[in-house]
């Protein structure tokens, strides 16, 4: 007895609705234009909000600023013949924010560590995909544990450490090995190149093997070659995240800011100011200025490498 | 053969394994150990012997020792370093967590402009959030942008205008900033989540004509759950540790340089590190309840997860 009651329900969708089927994917079509165009409105003004930060800190550098004119406009744009590219000059003598000096100790950062993270990278990840050896696996778990463990739990033994090393007394290079060394083993870059290396078929070992190639030559002309879309992501995420460092470089450069990273002075030692005591006032024009030379160098390498990034960190996800 | 690979496996791990031990597995030890030591001089290394007092001052049942300095700044761990650490996780991760979503679903629903909209969405991951903090600074100084728009001249951060800001206003800035940072993150993870939800289910869902908000319910989340897990686990466990976002946004510990109301747990940590060491013991007792208090957190999610995630 259940089919009438089908019957029923099917006069009724038709009786209500009032229109026949064509009009219907009509206005189906005309729904989901205006869904569409929504959906467009929306996204736009999300990409309004990502990115006005950027736009304001780059309008914001080229605004007119001085002593007698210490308020800036809030204004959208700024006439052409109005932009004060001065401020890029100006920030040059800013006290404590010796830039040159200051690019020169964060490429030096930068450069060693990104080196360092990816041969200790590559060779970690050749002994644990390729290499069979007795407590091969007891130390990877190790070392994914270490990756539990927020790393504000070693900032004081690791300050303790640096200093009984003696590489907190302000000199140049002690000061970049203390800033860079705590960070050059990263578990989830070897975890990320594990999985590359071991998508590599070990027939490719046996067959360098018989063609007399040692593990070395393997590693460099085989395995490497055939990883690089990862290794290219690990170097990127590792530039990004030394050149972004701020607490732990802050916490060793104290006694001296000479060889400070450039995010750290941008932040502490940089006197965007005029005056002094209660007449001091801020020169935010200048601070701007600072802001787009520490961000600029990230936003192109972003634009760059865009697809590495984005791939990197989607695939299993870090953060900075 | 087998021997020479044994030596050579080894060889290849030193260095990670030098500096894991050295700036990892040594340090872990070592924090939990000093924070069982009182009076520790971290220069010398001495100590007047195992205490339990370390964890007591730091937990507000006992009073800071008279004679040492910077009481204050030690005594504000419980008063405001952790709850506003716990304000702030609260308040920013369910918020970001729900926007990103919406913003995925959104991005994944249109064909042209797809890849433009998410690079454009996940510029600020790539950004300084020292950077990112200073500009909001002038986004919300007293005549800056906002206050301009809203006809006001509201003060949000400290030091930097006529009068000092709110308690309320410094976290306003504060969880607005770490929403608009945190996100880029959390859509590129619920992107690639969604692409990889097979069409077919929202074919069904259509021939069963399923409102759009039951597909949402029905099929999206469920499906989606395993990303959305993952993400709520790391961004509570970032959340815990926020303290980038604050300096780059007041470099200030309070609404007025005498006060201590905008420390976060880490911004208390690293703090005590950088005013010269003198109390790292107690430091170290802050970083191991921090510890404790993510791994229950992370424990109590994985929890509900098994009832709730389907894989």
């Amino acid at each position: 007895m259940k089919t009438p009651y089908i019957e029923n329900e099917l006069k009724l969708v038709i009786v209500n609705k009032g229109k026949d089927s064509l009009k219907v994917s009509k206005a189906d079509k005309v729904f989901k234009y205006i869904g569409l165009t929504l959906i467009y409105i929306f996204l736009v003004l999300v990409a309004f909000f990502a990115l006005l930060p950027f736009y304001w800190m780059i309008l914001t550098s080229l605004k007119y600023q001085d002593a007698q004119h210490l308020q800036v406009d809030n204004n959208f744009f700024i006439p052409f013949d109005q932009i004060a590219w001065s401020n890029y000059v100006k920030v040059f003598q800013v006290d404590g924010f010796d830039i040159p000096q200051l690019l020169v100790n964060t490429l030096v950062v930068v450069v060693i560590s990104t080196l360092g993270t990816f041969f200790i990278t590559v060779f970690a990840s050749f002994a644990f995909t390729r290499l069979q050896f007795k407590g091969r696996d007891s130390v990877f778990y190790i070392f994914l544990m270490t990756m539990m463990i927020p790393s504000e739990l070693f900032v004081m033994s690791n300050f303790i450490t640096v200093y009984r090393l003696g590489l907190l007394n302000g000199e140049r290079w002690e000061t970049y090995v203390a800033t860079f060394a705590p960070f050059l083993v990263n578990v989830f870059y070897i975890y990320l190149l594990n999985q590359s290396f071991k998508q590599i078929p070990n027939e490719l070992y046996l067959a360098s093997k018989v063609d007399g190639k040692s593990d070395w030559q393997y590693l460099w002309k085989v395995m490497v070659p055939i990883a690089s879309p990862t290794l290219i992501t690990i170097v990127i995420l590792k530039v990004i995240s030394a050149w972004n460092a701020y607490a732990w470089p802050k916490t060793v450069v104290l006694n001296d800011p000479t060889y400070s990273q450039i995010t750290v002075a941008l932040r502490d030692f940089a006197e965007f100011y005029i005056g002094n005591g209660s007449e001091r006032r801020e020169l935010i024009t200048y601070e701007m200025a600072g802001t787009v030379i520490v961000t600029v160098p990230l936003i192109l390498l972003f634009i760059f490498f865009r697809k590495y990034i984005m791939r990197g960190v989607g695939r299993a996800g870090i953060k900075g | 053969m087998e021997n020479k690979n044994n030596y050579k496996g080894w060889l290849y791990l030193l260095p990670a394994i030098i500096l894991i031990v050295l700036f990892t597995l040594y340090p872990i030890i070592n924090t939990v150990l000093i924070s069982f030591l009182s009076e520790y001089n971290y220069a010398t290394g001495e100590s007047s012997g195992f205490t339990f007092s370390n964890y007591a001052v730091i937990l507000g049942f006992e009073d800071f020792p008279s004679w040492l300095p910077n009481g204050g700044q030690v005594e504000a761990f419980m008063r405001y370093a952790l709850p506003n650490t716990l304000f702030i996780t609260f308040i920013t991760v369910p918020i970001s967590i729900i926007l990103a979503l919406i913003i995925a679903v959104a991005l994944n629903s249109i064909k042209a402009l797809q890849r433009f909209f998410s690079t454009v969405f996940f510029t600020p991951y790539v950004t300084n959030i020292i950077a990112v903090g200073m500009v909001f600074g002038v986004l919300f100084s007293q005549h800056g942008l906002i206050n301009e728009i809203f006809g006001t001249s509201s003060s949000f951060i400290p030091n930097s205008g006529t009068e000092p800001p709110t308690y309320f206003n410094a976290m306003l800035v504060l969880c607005i900033e770490i929403i608009w940072y945190e996100m880029p993150f959390k859509i590129l993870v619920f992107l690639g989540g969604l692409q990889g939800i097979d069409k077919q289910y929202y074919e069904a869902a259509r021939v069963d004509s399923a409102s759009k908000f039951k597909r949402f319910k029905s099929i999206t989340v469920p499906l989606l759950s395993p990303q959305i897990l993952y993400i709520s686990i790391t961004s509570f466990i970032d959340g815990f540790k926020e303290y980038q976002a604050v300096a780059g946004l007041f470099n200030s510990r309070g609404t007025t340089s005498l006060e201590y109301n905008l420390y976060t747990a880490v911004y208390f940590i690293y703090d005590q590190v950088q005013t010269g060491g003198r109390n790292i013991n107690y430091a170290c007792a802050a970083a191991v309840i921090l510890f404790l208090i993510i791994l229950v957190f992370t424990f109590i999610q994985f929890a509900i997860s098994k009832k709730r995630v389907y894989y």
